[in-house]
């Protein structure tokens, strides 16, 4: 396993990620292609959850779209993410935030968390 | 045939320059030594023997001993012969995962997980019996029946049953080869290989 990591390294090491946790508000800027062009498009959300560790680990970013929720699941590591932003830190109680499925309006806010 | 033998190191996933994630299984084949050739004249068939990952020395019966240093080379943990093997080669030769390049389809051999003992629905894809309600108890995962009555009043040779599940030699065929590091003795073949991480891959094509 530790070969595979080495192996991996150099990339992870290319790419700078922002330290971000579940609960926490951010951009991502991925990259499309349509035909031969390429734009940036902004997805902004809650972090609900962020699964497995090194170059394979992805993040889940929860918005809501007028009043449909839509999550989008990111490959930390993948080139097609041009950048990640941090907007505003959130105060949750746990690392998978699955409960704001069920929640509407008023009672999915995150609070947010002042370091 | 061309092949070398390799150990699973485990799995990850590469992005490709389009984008897309392609997961694979991480091997580090060779550096292979040939220990013996087999010839048509003096072995009745053609073939070439390789042996893969030091062994220490103490841990070796004087026989492969003799074996080894007849070709020149350490004594080896894993020794497997390849028929017909297509490069030209001779005891003593380093056989390096460069014999392979990317983009090419092989053939990967492995010893798959033992499961131990295990019933016919995870052993053979078997249904189950029935429903789990309706007066219905203790047959959800059972075999169903087994064959007819009193004719032939026995039961099919090869009718599947449970028992001892993987373990097996299992032949993965056309896997392709994302990436090759030569210097590093590394390949990356595409999807998943019978074995569990540290198991003993052959990779042929």
């Amino acid at each position: 396993m530790d070969i595979i990591k080495e192996l991996n390294q150099e990339i992870m090491e290319s790419r700078e990620i922002p330290a971000f946790r579940a609960g926490d508000n951010i951009t991502v800027y991925y990259k499309i292609t349509e035909g031969e062009k390429t734009r940036i498009q902004a997805f902004k959300g809650n972090v609900i959850q962020r699964k497995s560790t090194g170059f394979t680990s992805t993040v889940t970013v929860r918005k809501m779209s007028g009043s449909v929720g839509v999550e989008r699941i990111f490959p930390l590591y993948s080139p097609n993410i041009d950048k990640i932003e941090v907007n505003r830190r959130g105060k949750v109680r746990r690392a998978r935030l699955f409960y704001l499925r069920d929640l509407k309006g008023k009672s999915a806010r995150i609070k947010e968390r002042r370091i | 045939m061309k092949g070398i033998i390799g150990k699973k190191l485990g799995m990850t996933s590469i992005f490709k320059e389009d984008g897309s994630n392609v997961v694979c299984t991480v091997v580090h084949a060779g550096p292979c030594v040939v220990t013996q050739v087999k010839t048509q004249d003096t072995d009745g068939y053609s073939a070439v023997q390789l042996g893969f990952d030091d062994k220490k020395e103490k841990n070796v019966s004087k026989a492969m001993l003799g074996h080894f240093s007849k070709a020149g080379t350490t004594p080896k943990r894993k020794v497997v012969e390849f028929r017909d093997f297509d490069l030209d080669v001779n005891p003593g030769d380093t056989i390096t995962a460069d014999i392979f390049e990317e983009g090419q389809y092989v053939d990967v051999i492995g010893t798959s997980k033992g499961k131990g003992f295990q019933g016919v629905v995870k052993r053979h894809g078997f249904g189950g019996v029935g429903m789990k309600t309706h007066g219905q108890h203790n047959r959800l995962r059972a075999p169903g029946s087994i064959g007819m009555s009193s004719t032939p009043s026995r039961v099919m040779k090869g009718m599947r049953m449970a028992g001892r599940t993987g373990g097996d030699r299992v032949k993965m065929l056309d896997l392709r080869i994302i990436k090759v590091l030569p210097e590093k003795n590394i390949i990356y073949v595409s999807g998943a290989i019978p074995g569990h991480k540290g198991g003993y891959v052959l990779i042929v094509d």
